[in-house]
Order: C-alpha cells, then structure tokens, then sequence
C-alpha cells in the first residue's frame, strides 16, 4: 500500500478549476441531421423510454452524468416534449466523483427543471472506504451497488433507466434492453425474458423491478456521433486539456483534490489529457489526447487503438465477470 | 489475400449518410458461424489494439485453429454459458463501415435453437445461412431457413463457407446454390444471394478473393452495405399504435408512438380502428420542430384536429385501408415456455401497445420445420412451431404477420408466471365478416344507460340441468320490474328455439351456444339493460370469456348449486327420463361434465332455499352492485 499521502500540490486545484467549471462544451448548433442509421437508434430509444412511462408505475433514470447518461436524458426530453420526461434523475455519488462532473450534474437539473435525487453510502465513508484502501470490486459494491439498491427500495421505484450499451464489453453483448431484477435487485441469467419485436414483456411479480436500457443498441461512437448532430453539452473532462495526472500502473489518473494519495516516487505532471469514461477519479484512467472538440474525440476514436474500458480501473484490475456484478444488482 | 489484420478503410468519414442493417447468422455448431462474425468485425471496422494483443494471446492458448488469429475468439463464449444453465438466446454484435452500421444477432447453436433463432430473427431485416462447403445442405440448413422464412425475413444470404478446403470448387459452389435454390423455393424469400467464401482465410468476406475468379458477385460485406431491405414497411398502409397520451396540461394532447407502417402526413385522414372514430392529423410535433410527415419506424407525436376518444393500445390508421379488428383469429405460434401449451389456457397477449387477456382455443397443426409438413397437435411443446386458435376478452386489431410484420406480430405472456410464453404471428380473423369494420356510435352505452337511470348488468346463472335456474330467473325478474328495473330475460332453452336452433349438443356447439348467449346479454347491457341468463353453461372457460365481454364487476357468476340426485328427482324436463332411456344424449350432469364456477358471485344452495329466497339473495346482490337502496 501507498505511504501516506502528502497533501495535494496546490497548483493542481487553482489551475484545473476554472478550466473544468466554464459551463459546457460550446458546440455550434447547427442541425445538420441524423443519419438514417442514428434517426433509427434515436427512434428506438424514445420507443423505449414512452414504453417504460407508459406500462410502470414509478421509473427513474439513473443519471451518472457521463455521455451516455447525457445522450440518454436529451433523447428523454425529445420522447416526452412538449412535457418534461415524467421521472427524476438519480445519481448514486460516491464521494469521490469529479468535481466538474458534480456541477455539470447540478447545473443541467437545473436547466431542465427535472428533480435530482442523489445517493451515497455515507455508512460506508464514515468506517474508511476509499478508492485507495478498499479492494477494488469491494469498493464499487459498497460505494455504488449498494446505495443503488438501497435507493432504488428507499423511493419504490419498479424501473429504472440505465446508460449501458451492448458494445462496452463481450459479456454485455447479450443483455436483455429490459433486464428483469427479481426480490433484492438479483439479475438472475437463467430468467430472462426473450424480447421479440418491440412487445417488451413489462410484466412484474410483486417486488421484482426492472432495469431498462435504451441505449443498448449503440456503439461509442453511435454516442459520440449523436452528441456532436445534436449538440448535447457533456462534462468537460471528455475533452483533452492540460491536467495533473500521476502516471500509475501504466493508467493516467488525474488529481482531482487534495485527498489523493501519492505513493512513493509518484510525481504530478502536467499532460494534454482526455478520459473516456468517468468513474470515481482515483479509479480513472486519462488518455494522452489532442482531442479538445467532440469533432476531434470522434477523429481519435476512429483511429483508436484501444477499447472504451480499458481507462477503467474498476473493470481492468477486478478480472470479475459482469455476471458477478450483475447478479450482486450492479447496472 | 486479405491481410489478417488490415487497417480500416478509414474513409473521409460520410457519417451523415450512414444506414443500418439488422441481421440474423445462423449455422450448425462447426460451420464456422463464430469465425465468420469475428471476421467480418475484424476486417470491417479495424481491431482495437488492446483486443488485438488479446487476440493474439488467447488464439495460442485456446485457438482451435493453428493460425496467429482464430477469429471466433472475438466473441463471447456462448458455449461455455450455455453449460453453465445461462439462458442466453441472442448476443449482439456491432461493427460499421463509412456506409453502413450493422447489429449482428448471433443465436447459439442446436438445442433451443428455434426459440432463439425466433428471437433474434424477429427483428432482423437479412439472415446469413451458414453451410460448410464440404457437407452442404443438412438437415439444420433446412430448419434454419423455415425459421427464417416463418419469421418474415424476405432477404437471405447462402455464406458457401471453407471453400478452401474444397480447393475453390466452382463446381461444389454451383451444386450447393442449386440445392438450396430449389428448397428455398416455397419460402417466399425476395433475394436469396449465395457466396463462396472463407471466413478463415478471408476470402470474399470483406474484400473478393482472387482465388476464385469464376465466381463474380459481390464480397459477403459489399452485398451487406447495399442491398436494400425496408421499403416494404413505408409502402404499407398506415398504422400508428398509440404508446401513450402526452397531455401536459389542459391544452395539449399529443399521441406519442412509432410509425409501424406507411406514413403520416399534416392533414391526413385518420380513423381510430377499433372505434371507428374519424379525425385528421394536425400537427406532428417534435423536440426540433414540427414535422411535414414521419414515416415507418420514427417515433413521434402526433396531434388530432378532433377531440375523440384514443388511448393507449388504439391504432390509428389509413380509413381506406384498414387493419382487422376481432377477438378471434388464427396464428402461428412458437412455444418458448418449458410448460407446453394446452387448450384452454388463459395468457395475456401483448400485440402493438395493447395488453389484452386471451384464452388459447384450438391447437390446429404443428409444423415440421424439416419437411415443412403440418401434421395434427393437442399440444405444443418447448421450441414447436404450430397453428393454433385464439380468442382475446377484448377487440385487437392487427394485420396478417405476412403483411406486417409490426402490427401483426405478438407475444403471450404467461398470467402466473409472468414469462414470455410464445412469440407468436397473427395468420387471419376467424370472423366470417372479416371485412366489417366498426362504425362509431354516437348514442353510447354509457349514455343509454344513463337515460335508463340504472347501472347495466349481466346476471348469468349457471347450473346443472333441472337445478332450478330458469324457475330463479324468472322470478328475479319479476322482482326487479316491480322495483321499477328494466330487465330482459334470456332463457337457454327458449334462445335454442330461435337464436341457436341451429346448434347441437356436441361440445363445439355448446361452446357457440354460450359464446353467443354472451354476447346477446352484452347487446342488452349496452343497451342500459340488466340481463338475466338461465343457462347450464357447464364450462368455466366459456362463462369468462362471456364475463370478459363486460366491465369489471358488471357480470354476475351465479351458481345454482343442486346436487345432481336433487336435479334428477325433481326433472321438470323430463331429461333426465328421457336420458335414462336413451333418448338424450350428452346430458351434462349425466353424460358431459359440469365444471362449477371457480370464484362465483354468489352461490345458491336450492337444496335448502325455496325459490323465491334464491332469487331475493340474487335481487339483493344486484341492488347492492348498482347502488341503490332498497326502500
């Protein structure tokens, strides 16, 4: 383990904030159209997102704050406009979230007048679970599946809209769009329901829920395409810019505030960064970029040389299968 | 030769044109299905270098193949999920060129091989059939392309794999295409397409093999970037099921939904299919702007320059070409469930944006996906495909699944278990007059039975013959119209004289004759009436399906319970007798079963109530259920 951390480099905090605070991504609006193949997915999913509203009694959405969760609350407010989507955002924080992804969370409620529930696992906090002690599986059940779960009980919600896509790893590929959660959120794989057509079986036994994923038929790309037509404002932090990062185990993690914790020889150096994904910091890699549009973020992707997850800590250094996590009421 | 591990062909990026195509492969377990996905991502969109370090490491130590890459890798492993009990029926895959996004549904191998191959067919646009050149057409070939065929693919692609290992055989390709050409010929397909190729070594997957210069066609990839498959769903009458009413507040009302078929335009005519109601379209509204007209697949909403009843599960439609309304119809049917399916049985079916309770009637036939022959059923067991009789509680509407794939597809949902039962095809109305369309009334029940000043109801007592039913009825009746009621009497055996003279007493006939009794007492209560029927009706499912007809808790199940010895004693027919000697048959009670009811309203005890306190417990409950109070 690391020798304890010496505070954070000053610099770190009055360089990077102003930066990352500036309100979001100023992309030109201009409507250039969909191509048929994402005027088909964006279809799809305002199918899925009314399908749910309409057959469940109390839907959430489960708002991360990261592209995907952006891509999937603006498809939210096209399905139900004129009226504002008829569900609140939840974010399960865990505390060591980016903090220009916090006031990018904020920022947009606001502006769409939606209502933002936010939970933590402020138990586990308080008995020392971090990013940097906890192993690591253990620290995404206690921070995230567990508040999730809890949360998810505490409201009464019998849905919940989540951001995952087929494409993000192998073992996501089979996935169900409506993911059938039995008594405890339990993903049980040998009940799945088959999903023919697009008559989505919503039926629910008494304490089972659901969680529905309308992206799933999406690429990061998809993604990335779609938030460049539509110009769809998106943290910051998926933009290159020069960011203290420590270079650890071969990831790039950046130094988000002082509770870092350096270990030994571990020094902060300034680097042209992007992040890929949008975890807990301690726990996300950046990647060395030029990237400081979404135009260029779709220009590197498309000569990527390495898939999405590979940034995440969680998933790399864990080896556990999304079964695990899945069935334990991980998303 | 394809280079294993060419760069993509990184294209100056014509994103904004970029169309999708949905398709299914399918192939017995060793002809290389993996391979061939595996390769078509590979070679298509560039593997990313993390895969491919992994690639490299996993091809030495699991690769079936002693190349530097086995392709099949690149998936998941469904095998070693499907041994581990996991129901896996599809997995995704994606990948892109510049011209095209594509969604690869890859369905395990054999067993439950028609459920899944169903599952993932049901939303594919072109299948890719996968033989190995050495052994061409086997049996599984033939199932797969009857699955497709069934499911409404119109598009298929013969992929000749491992063509290298019949040297390039010009010869071999040829005899294989033919062979298929001539099973497939039934099959309705619109293309069927066959190409030679190699998945392994590349050859005409993503790029033409120089290695077969007889063969001319495009490569596997180049066909799937250009052939075109979804014309037909815009160029089919229009059907907009309603998926839910967006009203905000008081003055807008948007209909949310997607387009199944045909188009909608500003100004169209419309008409409400199970109503009848007409309208027009006002406005199509969306997020960016209101809409000129929106076609097959978009979701949108829609405003109506009228304002008429629509909700959720109603289809608006082409008012020159409509859709079928009916509550029974025939379909094909693809049993997913382990429990097989038995006439009788109650499910809910779930067909556009409509949930409707249905009882499974008939099981007609089974089809044989080998031989395509139907032969007779009494069941239908996991993975049988078989033609069977449905009745639904309420009106659906739907076109045959071989027009529309949209509005005519469905799926049964099991009411205890709540799973996924059966994916089922809609293949006509079982109604003579198929062609009758609804025609709005404007003088509605509710209305009637306003100006009536009472709450309709049907008072259905049901028992064995001679329990007592028609005595009860008739003074229920009498009752009723002295406390100022407006009634009508239907009586089983009077109605036989006239309404059902023509029906016998075999089980089929006695279903009719209950069928339409229920339907008569439905008439009088939309009339404003309160409808009492003396009936045995000796099946419960015929009794809710003539419940099903009327609102929640406006059909009264009485049970005339009289012990069967009581019944024959007392005979006022002269049936029993008559049975006794032979001169009746199939006497329920006797000769045919009475089911009692399972959750009666009320149930009657003859053998200790006279008559005339039978029908005051009835005039009681009826009292009670529309509100009034007894003076």
């Amino acid at each position: 383990m690391s020798s304890p951390a010496p505070l954070a480099h000053p610099s770190v905090q009055t360089d990077a904030r102003p930066r990352e605070n500036q309100q979001t991504i100023p992309v030109p609006r201009g409507r250039s159209g969909l191509s048929p193949h994402l005027q088909r997915l964006e279809d799809e999913a305002i199918h899925i997102l009314r399908e749910v509203v309409a057959e469940f009694r109390k839907p959430v959405m489960l708002y991360s704050v990261g592209k995907d969760s952006s891509v999937m609350l603006h498809l939210a407010r096209k399905a139900f406009y004129p009226a504002p989507p008829p569900f609140p955002l939840m974010h399960i924080a865990t505390g060591w979230d980016f903090r220009a992804l916090l006031d990018h969370r904020d920022r947009t409620a606001r502006k769409y007048d939606m209502e933002l529930l936010v939970h933590g696992n402020e138990a586990a906090t308080r008995e020392g679970v971090t990013p940097f002690e906890t192993e690591t599986g253990e620290y995404s059940r206690l921070m995230l599946t567990e508040p999730l779960k809890d949360a998810l009980d505490k409201h009464g919600f019998d849905a919940a809209f989540g951001g995952g896509r087929r494409d993000e790893e192998k073992s996501r590929a089979k996935e169900r769009i409506f993911s059938h959660r039995s008594t405890g959120h339990v993903w049980d794989p040998r009940n799945q329901r088959p999903e023919l057509w697009r008559l989505f079986n919503t039926r629910l036994a008494p304490g089972d829920t659901m969680r529905v994923f309308p992206l799933s038929n999406w690429t990061e790309l998809d993604v990335w395409t779609y938030i460049q037509t539509e110009a769809i404002p998106i943290v910051p932090l998926y933009l290159a810019a020069e960011r203290w990062v420590v270079e650890r185990d071969g990831a790039l993690i950046a130094v988000d505030d002082e509770r870092m914790r350096f270990r030994d020889g571990e020094m902060t150096v300034k680097r042209r960064v992007r992040f890929r994904t949008l975890g807990c910091w301690p726990l996300t890699g950046a990647i060395a970029s030029k990237a400081d549009d979404v135009a260029g973020v779709i220009a590197e992707l498309l000569d990527a040389r390495s898939s999405e997850r590979q940034g995440r800590l969680v998933d790399g250094a864990l080896q556990a299968s999304m079964e695990r996590k899945k069935r334990e009421g991980y998303f | 030769m394809p280079d294993a591990l060419a760069p993509p062909a990184n294209d100056a990026l014509p994103l904004q044109s970029r169309s999708e195509l949905r398709f299914l492969t399918c192939g017995s377990v060793d002809d290389g299905k993996s391979t061939l996905i595996g390769r078509l991502i590979a070679d298509a969109s560039g593997l990313l270098d993390d895969q491919v370090a992994s690639l490299k490491d996993d091809s030495r130590r699991f690769g079936t193949t002693d190349d530097e890459f086995d392709f099949a890798l690149l998936l998941d492993g469904l095998e070693a999920e499907r041994e581990q009990g996991i129901t896996i029926d599809v997995a995704y895959r994606f990948f892109a060129t510049p011209r095209r996004a594509f969604v690869v549904a890859d369905t395990p191998g054999h067993r439950q091989y028609t459920r899944n191959m169903a599952t993932g067919a049901s939303n594919a646009e072109l299948a890719v059939l996968l033989v190995d050149a050495r052994k061409g057409l086997v049996e599984q070939t033939r199932r797969h392309a009857a699955i497709v065929s069934l499911l409404g693919i119109r598009h298929v692609v013969l992929a000749v794999n491992k063509i290298d290992l019949v040297d390039f055989s010009e010869a071999r390709f040829r005899e294989i295409a033919a062979a298929f050409a001539s099973f497939a010929a039934p099959l309705a397909f619109h293309s069927v397409v066959a190409i030679p190729v190699s998945a392994r070594l590349g050859d005409n997957v993503a790029a033409r093999s120089a290695r077969m210069p007889w063969y001319v066609g495009p490569a596997l990839l180049a066909h799937l970037e250009t052939v075109e498959t979804g014309l037909d769903a815009e160029e089919a009458p229009l059907r907009f099921p309603v998926q839910w009413v967006n009203r905000p507040d008081g003055d807008f009302r948007g209909f949310t939904g997607t387009v199944a078929s045909g188009r909608l335009a500003v100004g169209d005519r419309i008409v409400v299919a199970a109503s009848g109601k007409p309208s027009s379209v006002a406005r199509i509204v969306s997020f960016d702007g209101d809409l000129p007209v929106a076609v097959a697949g978009r979701s949108v909403t829609l405003t109506l320059a009228d304002e008429i009843d629509v909700i959720r599960g109603d289809v608006l439609t082409d008012p020159r070409r409509r859709p079928t309304v009916t509550r029974r119809f025939s379909a094909d049917l693809v049993w997913m469930d382990e429990t097989a399916a038995l006439p009788g049985k109650r499910f809910l079916l779930k067909i556009g944006t409509s949930t409707v309770p249905v009882t499974l009637g008939r099981i007609a036939d089974t089809l044989d996906v080998e031989s395509l022959r139907r032969a007779p059923a009494g069941e239908l067991a996991l993975n049988a495909i078989g033609r069977v009789e449905l009745e639904t509680a309420q009106l659906v509407t739907f076109d045959p699944y071989a027009e529309n794939r949209q509005t005519g597809a469905f799926i049964l949902i099991d009411r205890a278990t709540l799973r996924t039962a059966a994916a089922g095809m809609v293949v006509e109305s079982l109604d003579a007059a198929s062609d009758v369309h609804r025609h709005a009334e404007t003088v509605t029940p509710a209305l009637r039975a306003e100006i009536k000043a009472q709450l309709p109801l049907v008072v259905w007592l049901t028992g064995l013959p001679g329990s007592g039913k028609s005595t009860i009825a008739n003074i229920v009746e009498r009752k009723l119209v002295a406390l100022g009621r407006q009634t009508m009497l239907l009586d089983g055996d009077n109605l036989r004289q006239g309404l059902n003279a023509d029906l016998g007493f075999d089980e089929a006939s006695r279903s009719e004759n209950v069928r339409r009794v229920g339907e008569v007492a439905k008439l009088m209560a939309d009339a404003g009436l309160i409808a009492i029927v003396a009936l045995v009706s000796p099946f419960q499912a015929d009794r809710t399906r003539a419940a099903a007809l009327l609102p929640e808790g406006r059909f009264l199940e009485i049970f005339v319970d009289t012990p069967l010895d009581v019944c024959r004693q007392r005979d006022p027919k002269g049936l029993y007798a008559k049975a006794e000697s032979g001169k009746v048959v199939n006497l329920t009670g006797r000769d045919q079963p009475y089911e009692p009811p399972e959750d009666p309203t009320l149930v009657l005890q003859t053998a200790e109530l006279s008559p005339e306190e039978a029908a005051d417990r009835i005039v009681e409950l009826v009292l009670e259920r529309i509100g009034a109070v007894r003076s």
